[in-house]
């Protein structure tokens, strides 16, 4: 199984209030020298077999008709190593 | 005229929207978003509401839904079309109204009576307004803010294409409080304040959205 993943992110010179929301709740809870806070979405598609040039384009198809909208939006698309290799979220 | 209401799974003003249309004088035809056939209506309105639960965006999956590839085509062929709230998103995902419509910058659900200007009545759903007449009407969004590019700002400034502009407050952070657009032809209109809900004394603050419902059928007898 492979995965690709989708970050869909608010484009610069548009406003994110989700993203001014959360920038104004840190330093209520005591995290200081934050600038900056946008809030984007992420997608992770799984794939059957391997992930090639064809599929690949098929995900920015995806992702340029329906998983962002391009009028507010910008995206990347990345494939993601398979297994969790040294993910250090929890 | 029979004027189509779709409800998507999530409407919720389908059916405020069908009596609109029938106190305007046209008769109202219940559509079904996963019926790919407007089934002869000569007008469209696209009810507010919560279309497939906004997820993702505010309608963008709806835009898929089968009854919007008839919608898309009937619109591009010069169908008068009406998006009220989630259905003005809904005509922006779909890219027959141009910029897109983002969360509120105060980040709250507003409701309210609002006041708006009518800066452009050469359409079939404000022809029954004077140019810069002033109307109040309901007004609920949680994700109302207009915004598109500069160059789109501007074009859309150019050519007319600003319906209706909120006045006293702006209240959802709105590019140039724009409350409603249309598209090129004139024929697409979106509008984020609710009209239908302004058509009867009984349940409203007034009747000043009723023009919107009352334009076509001038338009048919002019």
């Amino acid at each position: 199984m492979a995965r690709v993943v989708v970050a869909v992110m608010p484009k610069p010179e548009i406003l994110d209030p989700q993203g001014k929301a959360v920038q104004g709740a840190l330093p209520r809870l005591g995290f200081s020298g934050v600038t900056d806070v946008r809030q984007g979405k992420r997608f992770e598609i799984e794939f059957d077999g391997e992930i090639t040039d064809a599929v690949l384009a098929e995900v920015d198809e995806m992702a340029e008709t329906l998983l962002s909208n391009p009028v507010i939006e910008n995206y990347t698309v990345t494939v993601e190593a398979s297994e969790t290799a040294g993910e250090s979220g929890r | 005229m029979k004027v189509g209401v779709v409800t998507f799974p999530g409407s919720l003003d389908d059916t405020d929207a069908q009596r609109a249309v029938r106190i305007g004088g046209n008769e109202a035809v219940a559509l079904w978003h996963g019926d790919a056939d407007l089934h002869g209506v000569d007008a469209v309105v696209l009810p507010g509401g919560f279309s497939y639960g906004d997820y993702l965006r505010c309608g963008a999956i709806s835009r898929f839904a089968p009854v919007m590839g008839e919608v898309v085509e009937a619109a591009r062929r010069g169908m008068p079309v009406l998006g009220i709230c989630n259905g003005f998103q809904i005509l922006c995902e779909s890219h027959l109204l141009p910029g897109a419509l983002i969360r509120n910058d105060h980040r709250r659900f507003v409701c309210r009576d609002q006041l708006l200007r009518i800066e452009n009545n050469r359409t079939p759903w404000t022809s029954a307004y004077e140019p810069g007449q002033e109307i109040r009407i309901v007004l609920k969004n949680g994700e109302g803010g207009f915004v598109a590019d500069a160059e789109t700002l501007a074009r859309i400034e150019g050519e007319g294409q600003v319906l209706a502009r909120y006045l006293e407050v702006n209240p959802n952070g709105s590019m140039n409080d724009i409350a409603g657009i249309t598209n090129e032809r004139g024929n697409v209109v979106g509008l984020m304040p609710h009209p239908e809900h302004s058509v009867e004394t009984l349940t409203g603050s007034g009747t000043d959205g009723l023009g919107f419902f009352t334009s076509l059928a001038a338009a048919v007898l002019s």
